[in-house]
């Protein structure tokens, strides 16, 4: 093995925008980037005065794992495991948002079921993504109850959306003009299971921690936000219905299939902590009716479109037909050829509005594709709901804002 | 495939005159194997999608605490186990040295998932392809990200390990 | 100064402008178009070109609903356009970003210190003729 090299000998990745020297003799702390409470790797230097935070700087970028670069070298079908492991909490509407992107820019149309379909995954996802972001957020209060229950509420789910995309987590299920494969026999019934298990436990937990007086007093009035710094700074998603703007992407341009289900857009009255996590447990509650309509909706017929442009052929096809065999070898070395031009679609994300921007030269691989990802986004705000609070309310809020690495930084 | 190993040859064929010596070092070590393998405090040192089959396997139904392995310690001076988990990127790659090094000996290190272990699929100029470029590797476990059962394997075989490893604790011999 | 540009009538989904009007473009859009949000700037490379980068940046109303893109092109040596950070607060980071990853100049941004790769970063990633491959350790690696 090499020499061991001297620890202050090791390169510093960032330059802080603030030293000992600039802060009055306050204390400058440096919070991550491996912490056990922060979501993922973020590195906060905070200056300090006594338990004040006096200023905060915060750094992402220790996730950056080349994204926006790969996509330039893959095929579309090629990327849809990449874009799941943006904002890994709810794999299935980064593939949706991103399969429906590249879906307006070919012209293509999905089919009535795959449009249902795609919509009750993404309200289950939205639902294991709530439920991760309150079970850690609760458990770094010290609330060990509520983080077992949920995640054990997650677990089921995750095991039920592995019997259909075949992933607990990454699913890849996606694909450019519809989804990879229909539903198994028997996986409604289950999902109603799991949902009526989903309402015992979220009710244990609104039991525990609604009118928990030590809950309440950690989180009323702790990193407010107000509507009109939120809108400068682009926050969107249940930080900005936390202030009480109601503003929903489901709600106000609709997409999929919400335009035809029945559902509320909960908005908090301060815009603190407490209001975040019960903006998220209320659109939980949403979610779950969402599902139960669907449910209700879905038409029979096929999942992907007819569309050789980007829809494999049916195998017994591929193995007997030339024409078949060579779309099908075309579809997979060179990707579907989406015309030349450019979109930005975005869906409403658990975290906010995930949107992408596709650039396509005409070719089977993408010029360009950027990710407005909500996170990043928020990590620029998140400063403004820190400063002025307490060193021990920089976790819950930082919890409550629900910063995804994967997402933030790409 | 390596099966887990039930009894380890802890000594090579023994040196004349020195039997009861080994004897007693091989009790030691198996005692202090023991201890060790079923008091593992890993450090979560998460960074990505893995953080999520992480929380499972440490919550119900897959339980970590069942083999000692629960607790987790968020301090690099009282912790054993450095358990990498997601991407490391070359951002982040000195933290990762730093951690790993303000750790006490016996540590081990296991490389939670296909980022950790090779890089996964991130073959850019942004991710460090596999962490044993920085740092030595105890065990990898493959999975993008893997299942639970799969990460209780990787645990399983770690302490297969540690109970049939050498421990010295006063000397170099002992 | 503030001057604001007059902005087409219907707004077309995407504002081809020389990079001089942006400021006040963006005045305009946020007071006659209501587009009180700053979503995202980017740029695109295309090598060949003259004007080799476009920006752009997606703006959005939460009153009317309304999106809308602006695009403008620079040259590859004088990649500078003016930031958006005193119109709108959401453009701290994201101007960083860009910034990092295609070398795109942002006058007037208090802090273009890279946000996503690291200090002694050589290189701008996302242009076209950086290889995908070249990595830039801070570690040395072992062995």
């Amino acid at each position: 093995m090499t020499a061991r090299p001297a620890l202050d000998a090791l390169a510093n990745p960032i330059l802080p925008a603030f030293g000992p020297a600039d802060v009055d003799g306050n204390v400058v702390v440096s919070i991550g980037p491996s912490h056990p409470a922060t979501h993922g790797t973020i590195q906060m230097i905070a200056a300090l005065d006594g338990e004040r935070v006096k200023r905060v700087d915060v750094h992402c970028g220790y996730l950056h794992r080349g994204f926006e670069k790969e996509c330039e070298a893959h095929t579309w079908h090629n990327l849809i495991p990449f874009v799941d492991r943006l904002n890994y909490c709810s794999p299935l509407i980064n593939d949706f948002a991103y399969c429906e992107a590249v879906e307006k820019l070919m012209g293509v149309e999905m089919t009535p079921r795959t449009k249902y379909l795609r919509t009750l995954l993404s309200e289950y996802s939205r639902l294991c993504d709530h439920l991760t972001c309150i079970a850690a957020s609760l458990m770094e209060l010290g609330a060990m109850t509520p983080f077992l229950y949920l995640v054990m509420v997650r677990d089921y789910m995750y095991e039920h959306i592995a019997a259909l995309t075949g992933a607990r987590v990454t699913h890849s299920y996606g694909r450019i003009g519809g989804l990879a494969r229909d539903l198994p026999a028997g996986w409604l019934t289950r999902l109603s299971e799991i949902l009526t298990q989903y309402e015992e436990f979220v009710g244990r937990v609104h039991g525990l921690m609604d009118r928990n007086r030590i809950f309440i007093d950690r989180m009323r009035d702790v990193g407010v936000i107000s509507t009109a710094d939120a809108i400068d700074l682009g926050i969107t998603g249940p930080i900005l219905r936390s202030t009480g703007s109601p503003r929903d992407l489901r709600k106000d341009t609709p997409y999929l299939a919400y335009a035809e289900l029945d559902f509320d857009v909960p908005v908090g009255i301060k815009g603190d902590n407490y209001d975040r996590y019960y903006v998220r447990m209320r659109e939980m509650d949403e979610s779950v009716y969402m599902i139960r309509q669907l449910m209700e909706m879905l038409p029979e017929g096929p999942i992907n479109v007819d569309d050789r442009r980007c829809t494999f052929p049916e195998k017994t096809l591929v193995y007997t037909e030339i024409e078949s065999l060579i779309n099908h070898f075309k579809l997979v070395m060179d990707g579907p050829a989406v015309p030349a031009g450019e979109v930005y679609f975005a869906h409403e994300a658990p975290n906010g509005e995930l949107g992408f921007y596709l650039v396509s030269d005409g070719s089977g691989t993408p010029y360009k594709v950027h990710v407005r990802s909500p996170s990043f986004v928020h990590m620029g705000g998140v400063a403004r709901m820190l400063e002025g609070y307490q060193l021990a309310d920089i976790i819950p809020t930082f919890g409550s804002v629900n910063m995804i690495g994967g997402e933030c930084d790409r | 495939m390596a099966t887990v190993p039930t009894t380890i040859p802890i000594y090579p064929a023994a040196k004349a005159g020195h039997t009861s010596f080994e004897y007693l070092t091989s009790k030691k070590d198996e005692l202090v194997g023991w201890a060790r393998k079923f008091s593992l405090f890993p450090y979560p040192f998460v960074t990505a999608c893995c953080a999520m089959e992480f929380m499972a396997v440490s919550s119900t139904p897959y339980d970590t605490d069942r083999f000692g392995a629960a607790l987790p310690r968020f301090s690099p001076r009282q912790s054993d186990l450095l358990m990498v988990v997601g991407t490391v990127t070359h951002k982040q790659a000195p933290i990762l040295l730093k951690v790993y090094e303000q750790m006490c000996e016996p540590k081990w290190v296991m490389a939670f998932g296909a980022c950790a272990t090779s890089g996964g699929f991130y073959q850019n100029y942004a991710a460090v392809a596999g962490i044993d470029k920085i740092i030595p590797v105890d065990i990898y476990v493959p999975g993008c990200p893997p299942r639970p059962e799969t990460v209780i394997d990787a645990i399983m075989q770690l302490q297969a390990r540690i109970a049939g490893d050498r421990h010295p604790i006063l000397t170099d011999k002992f | 100064m503030t001057h604001e540009a007059t902005l087409p009538t219907p707004l077309p989904p995407t504002l081809e402008i020389p990079a001089a009007e942006l400021l006040a473009t963006a005045r305009a859009l946020k007071a006659q178009g209501r587009f009180d949000m700053l979503l995202d700037v980017t740029a695109v490379d295309w090598p060949g070109r003259s004007l080799r980068f476009d920006v752009v940046w997606h703006f959005y109303s939460t009153v009317t609903f309304a999106r809308v893109r602006v695009k403008t092109r620079v040259a590859e040596s004088d990649p500078a356009v003016d930031s958006l950070l005193p119109l709108y607060g959401s453009a701290l980071f994201m101007e960083r970003e860009c910034h990092e990853m295609y070398g795109i100049d942002f006058r007037g941004h208090p802090d273009l210190r890279p946000i996503l790769l690291y200090e002694g970063f050589v290189g701008h990633p996302l242009r076209k003729d950086y290889p995908i491959r070249l990595e830039q350790p801070l570690v040395p690696y072992r062995k």
